[in-house]
């Protein structure tokens, strides 16, 4: 193997500007590939951070009634805190949650809203509950996020109708007043809520020491059993964002399989051409000795070595070029708010070790599989027409 | 040792299809050359003598009959085998010297024995004595194109010498060369035969190279019309002859 790949390397470098042409072309596949992948991955572990910090925590317990997805299922989504979860939010390792509909009035439109209580002072998740504690007037204090804000029309100290269901289903109705605009990147916080202090919304609601779902504290290791309520790990609360991000990953991962189809084409050609031209060459090959599978595998190692010389030109441009954007990240647009999930201002990407090894095979293997099959040619040649200048 | 049969063609045929027709480029040939020959093919162009030149190097089949190369049956090797054959045993000098032309003269030289796994040290040793018998040690890092037609063909006969073949086949190897050439090359494997007792079989229609053959093998329409053994004196006739026009047609 050794000495084919030295003929190979000796036959390829010889090519000059042909061979380097392949290779820088096939090298912008390679590092296009890892930093499309990348910040994919920086996308989706930024969007589960905050998420993380901002909603989900280390974990949450569901009411059993409680489907995020099916609002109807509201009105029955709420129970008394049980003694260990109690305990937890007691020792500060979780804080309860209350949800339920409501509807808000500004500008004398109607908003169907969530109305979230959340305890002022919990500090488990990064969430702006201090301004909850407010207590100016008769009005209720909330905060809502800057896309509802924008959405109704709303900002800093404006009073709105807040109408609600109560635990006996009667209708009641407040004025709220906005004591906070939160600028969040989750958008699963934001969008179609208000957030109100939870023993506030208990009272309005006399649900009292009730809640819809608890969230525990990073890092906490409790996932016990309990009845009437259903534990969620984190696997189970991002697969949203994984899926999201695995949906726009396929999106991107177009613009690559067409770079690398292009890089493809440009070795495929180059075989086709390189047996065409160097028929006589291999004749006299063959006649030096070397059976059709050995110039099978000359061949098809000459044109995989593409892919090991794209790998090292990658490497030269691409290691400085992809840390910096790790460093630096990458600005993004207001509209990829559109996104459906967490996006900060700028995406870092993640490189792993895997994902460049993967690629690596990936594009090697590819590179391979293409150079391999103009050489089957080779099998049909016979030496003495090889030798004329011919291709059979 | 000298008397061993090499070679020995019976009754060998070979037929090409063209089209609805079949040309025959050999037609019942026998034949048998022994160890130390410097033996000719000579006849006009399609008279079968590449064609019989890449039966013996087992660079084709015959398609009826029968070709022994070194006790092993042409028509029954396997492309492995055939490969092997030519790898151990047969060196190629071509007319257009066929060089690999990314090599260096010492690479072009150095690849038979690197098909051989022979050790890197050995390898060079060998390449490099094999440029010297042909007087082109110092062109070694040459490349071809960096060489006159004379050199690239010296190149060549080191190439095909280098692994001490038993058999040297060379198709046309002065068509390309000037006269001056011609006659170096041919003293170079003149003396290589008498050296090393490698057996030269030329298929040639160039008086220079008749000139030196000792056995001249005269090929017509693809049958053996004449099979002569030269001495000096006839070799001198024989290139003149080769000459006259008409003579073998």
């Amino acid at each position: 193997m050794r000495l084919y790949l030295k003929l190979a390397l000796r036959n390829l470098l010889a090519a000059g500007v042909r061979t380097w042409l392949n290779v820088v072309v096939l090298s912008f596949a390679f590092v296009t590939i890892i930093w499309s992948q990348g910040l994919y991955r920086g996308m989706s572990r930024q969007a589960a951070e905050a998420m993380k910090e901002a909603e989900i925590g280390g974990g949450q317990y569901w009411h059993q009634s409680y489907d995020p997805y099916n609002p109807l299922t509201l009105d029955e989504a709420h129970g008394p805190v049980p003694e260990p979860l109690a305990k937890l939010i007691q020792e500060e390792k979780a804080t309860a949650i209350l949800i339920i509909q409501g509807t808000l009035y500004p500008h004398g439109r109607f908003f169907p809203v969530l109305i979230k209580g959340i305890d002022p002072r919990q500090k488990i998740l990064l969430f702006p509950s201090m301004y909850l504690e407010a207590t100016e007037g008769d009005e209720i204090p909330a905060v809502i996020g800057s896309r509802m804000a924008k959405a109704c029309g709303l900002k800093i100290g404006d009073t709105v109708t807040l109408r609600w269901r109560d635990k006996q289903g009667a209708f009641d109705a407040r004025n709220i007043k906005i004591v906070h605009v939160m600028a969040t990147t989750v958008q699963s916080i934001d969008q179609g809520q208000v957030w109100v202090s939870l023993d506030v919304l208990r009272k309005l609601t006399g649900m009292e020491n009730e809640a819809t779902v608890i969230t525990l504290a990073p890092g906490t290791t409790f996932a016990e059993e309990i009845s009437g309520w259903s534990y969620k790990g984190l696997d189970f609360l991002l697969r949203d964002i994984d899926e999201v991000v695995r949906g726009k990953n396929i999106g991107a991962s177009v613009i690559y399989v067409v770079l690398l189809c292009l890089a493809m084409l440009a070795i495929f050609d180059t075989q086709v051409l390189s047996i065409w031209r160097r028929r006589k060459e291999i004749g006299t090959i063959m006649a030096l000795g070397m059976t059709r599978p050995q110039v099978i595998k000359l061949f098809t190692l000459e044109g995989a070595l593409h892919g090991i010389l794209a790998a090292g030109v990658a490497a030269i441009y691409g290691f400085p070029l992809l840390s910096f954007m790790a460093r630096k990240g990458l600005g993004m647009p207001q509209a990829v708010d559109s996104y459906g999930f967490a996006l900060g201002e700028r995406i870092f990407p993640v490189y792993s070790a895997g994902l460049i090894t993967g690629t690596a095979i990936l594009v090697m293997l590819v590179t391979t599989i293409v150079s391999f099959l103009p050489t089957r040619r080779i099998a049909r040649l016979k030496p003495t027409e090889a030798l004329r200048g011919k291709l059979t | 040792m000298e008397n061993e049969i090499l070679i020995e063609t019976r009754d060998l045929v070979k037929i090409y299809p063209m089209g609805r027709q079949e040309l025959v480029a050999l037609n019942k040939v026998n034949l048998i050359f022994k160890r130390g020959e410097f033996a000719g093919l000579v006849g006009p162009s399609g008279s079968g003598k590449t064609t019989l030149l890449n039966i013996i190097g087992s660079l084709d089949t015959p398609t009826s009959g029968s070709a022994v190369v070194l006790g092993q049956k042409v028509e029954e090797l396997s492309h492995r085998e055939a490969a092997r054959l030519r790898n151990q045993h047969i060196g190629f000098i071509f007319q257009t010297f066929n060089l690999l032309p990314f090599y260096t003269a010492f690479e072009n030289v150095e690849f038979p024995l690197i098909l051989l796994k022979i050790p890197a040290d050995e390898r060079r040793r060998r390449a490099m004595e094999a440029l010297d018998w042909v007087g082109l040690a110092d062109r070694a890092n040459s490349r071809p194109a960096q060489l006159s037609g004379g050199e690239c063909q010296r190149v060549a006969i080191a190439r095909a010498v280098v692994k001490r073949p038993a058999i040297i086949l060379a198709d046309e190897p002065t068509a390309n060369l000037d006269a001056e050439n011609s006659h170096h090359i041919l003293q170079i494997m003149e003396e290589l035969n008498r050296e090393l007792k490698t057996t030269f079989i030329f298929a040639t229609h160039d008086e220079k190279v008749i000139g030196y053959l000792r056995r001249k093998i005269t090929l017509v329409d693809g049958r053996v019309a004449k099979d002569e053994t030269l001495d000096l004196e006839r070799r001198v006739e024989a290139a003149s002859e080769e000459r006259r026009p008409g003579v073998l047609k």
